[in-house]
């Protein structure tokens, strides 16, 4: 049978406030353990909560940006559980009067929009972190009480793809607001799913899974895949599928069901006295507003209208805001003739020079640089695509102009014909077969030949040109 | 509203307590007079009263996001029945 996906996300973020939710400890990653806890984070009977200003607004913003309508009236709840890494034995989270409702992102697959909507943005604190050795576990609680959103999708993506876009425009829109790093690898962004199957067209709900452990996008997207068949194949054969919590296990690449007790889920939930409630005004909600900046999706939607770039390569600029920022100053720099080339030249060799540590914008290339070099290989053609990449990367190693290591290192094209003539006789001389070949019919020869000549002139020659002069001079010959 | 042995041995699971028969038999009578006591609250009219999320007239408490000394590792410890190196050290639980 036929069936399609029903899925929902799950997403848990860190903000990057300087201290924890709810008291002044710093939450700065990779200290050694328990070096940043305090009788509150702890859980010491008597000590007591106050929630922390800028987690609050950040909370809002990001909130606002995920177009949610904000409560006035928010308060905080005791998620109530035994686990060791929580010390309290209970989670400060927020039940039912959550900070934000009702919320949606526009994510784009194949050219197609689709709205997910956004169930809710509440907000809550981390637990501590458990390394578990052979006969004990190690508790580090630095982690703890790290404000965390929750953000919770409806269930309106149907296919691992639709959810890789999801979180990527996610995470992208939520850099955006420099209110978290969106670090996978350091758990400062974590994503569960819900999925479950049904007969493709119908609207019943299947039994659903719930998906834990996947720590990258890819990730996600492969324990959904994996999921989707598993829970087919079931289907099919006519066995019944159980409501259970499955880990991904990303070098088996398969779900494993955890064990769970029956009716060990019960929270038993209630306000936290501890801390009164929030009400949010429309005048806080208009100055956060005020410190929106332009979205990806937007920004995006103006790089198409406003340069002619193609949604794949604006997509690609727009991913990072500092990158975006950078890209529009390119941009904003270049002729029109050459917008297109240069949008390429980000996209495709500058990106290729970045990593892990260093993104596009903290290259040592600068906007005007970059048109420089682009106009060089683009309009004056004085160098090669090829040994514009070359020049690229010495730009970056030193900080020149292109113009500059193109004059010191004597790279500029050889394009006039009586320079290249000599090259052109040597290479038809050496290699007479190929010319055979050409004057049979054979397209790839030519080819080859022109391939000798820019051996012959360590790159320089211009290709073009070469083309030009040997297919002139074998047709004379 | 009753409670029966289940109910009582799910609240004594939850709050991970051990209760021996006699004190099973014992606390759901117990629970079932303390619950009919607080459920004389429901026999009030509350229709048109706000529900008390906090008892306190308090709302919108804050404080800046400004970092404070934490504790030195020798008392976040003091009381840790197990430690290793600066970890808590707890039974193997893996849920």
């Amino acid at each position: 049978m036929k069936y399609e996906a029903v899925i929902g996300l799950e997403v848990h973020l860190h903000l990057n406030t300087r201290t924890k939710a709810f008291c002044g400890c710093s939450t700065e990653f990779g200290k050694e353990p328990n070096t940043q806890v305090c009788p509150v984070c702890l859980g010491f009977p008597g000590s007591l909560p106050v929630y922390n200003q800028a987690a609050l607004d950040y909370a809002i913003k990001v909130a606002l940006a995920l177009n949610c309508r904000v409560q006035e009236y928010t308060k905080f709840d005791r998620k109530n559980y035994f686990y060791p890494d929580l010390p309290k034995n209970y989670q400060v989270s927020q039940y039912d009067l959550p900070l934000s409702v009702h919320g949606f992102l526009d994510i784009e697959l194949n050219g197609q929009l689709k709205r997910i909507g956004i169930t809710r943005v509440h907000m809550e604190e981390d637990a501590g972190k458990l390394i578990h050795q052979e006969n004990a576990s190690l508790v580090d609680f630095n982690r703890t009480g790290i404000p965390l959103l929750e953000i919770v999708s409806e269930p309106d993506i149907n296919s691992p793809e639709e959810a890789y876009e999801y979180l990527a425009m996610l995470k992208s829109t939520i850099q955006y607001l420099d209110v978290s790093d969106c670090d996978m690898e350091k758990g400062s962004l974590r994503c569960d799913a819900n999925i479950s199957l049904r007969p493709a067209g119908t609207k019943i709900l299947g039994v659903k899974t719930e998906l834990k452990n996947m720590n990258s996008f890819k990730g996600v997207k492969d324990a959904l895949s994996y999921e989707i068949r598993r829970q087919a194949e079931m289907l099919d054969s006519g066995e019944k599928l159980r409501q259970d919590t499955r880990l991904w296990d990303a070098k088996a690449q398969e779900t494993i069901a955890m064990r769970t007790k029956e009716g060990a889920k019960d929270y038993r939930y209630f306000p936290e006295p501890d801390l009164p409630p929030f009400i949010i005004k429309e005048d806080k909600i208009a100055e956060i507003k005020k410190t929106i900046p332009e979205l990806p999706k937007e920004k995006m939607q103006r790089f198409i209208k406003d340069y002619g770039l193609t949604e794949y390569v604006a997509k690609i600029l727009v991913a990072s805001k500092q990158g975006a920022l950078f890209a529009e100053e390119c941009l904003k720099k270049t002729t029109d003739k050459n917008i297109k080339s240069v949008a390429n030249w980000i996209i495709g060799p500058l990106s290729a020079l970045t990593s892990s540590t260093c993104a596009i914008h903290e290259l040592n290339i600068s906007a005007d640089n970059l048109a420089g070099l682009v106009d060089l290989v683009e309009n004056e053609k004085i160098i090669s695509n090829l040994t514009g990449k070359i020049v690229l990367e010495e730009m970056c190693k030193t900080g020149k102009t292109a113009k500059a290591i193109v004059e010191e290192k004597n790279l500029a094209q050889i394009s006039d014909s009586q320079s290249l003539n000599s090259i052109i006789e040597e290479a038809i001389k050496e290699n007479p077969k190929s010319v055979a070949d050409f004057k049979a019919g054979k397209a790839n020869a030519l080819m080859f030949l022109v391939g000798q000549v820019m051996r012959k002139s360590s790159g320089k020659a211009n290709p073009k040109v070469v083309q030009e002069l040997i297919r002139k001079r074998l047709a004379n010959a | 509203m009753s409670i029966d042995k289940k109910t009582v041995e799910d609240v004594a699971h939850l709050s991970r307590i051990e209760l021996g028969e006699k004190e099973l038999e014992k606390l759901s009578g117990q629970l079932e007079h303390i619950l009919a006591f607080i459920d004389k609250l429901s026999s009030l009219n509350t229709e048109n009263i706000a529900p008390t999320n906090h008892i306190l007239p308090l709302n919108n408490v804050l404080r800046k996001d400004e970092p404070q000394s934490s504790l030195p590792i020798k008392k976040t410890l003091q009381n840790a029945p197990e430690k290793q190196g600066n970890s808590f050290v707890v039974p193997k639980v893996i849920e």
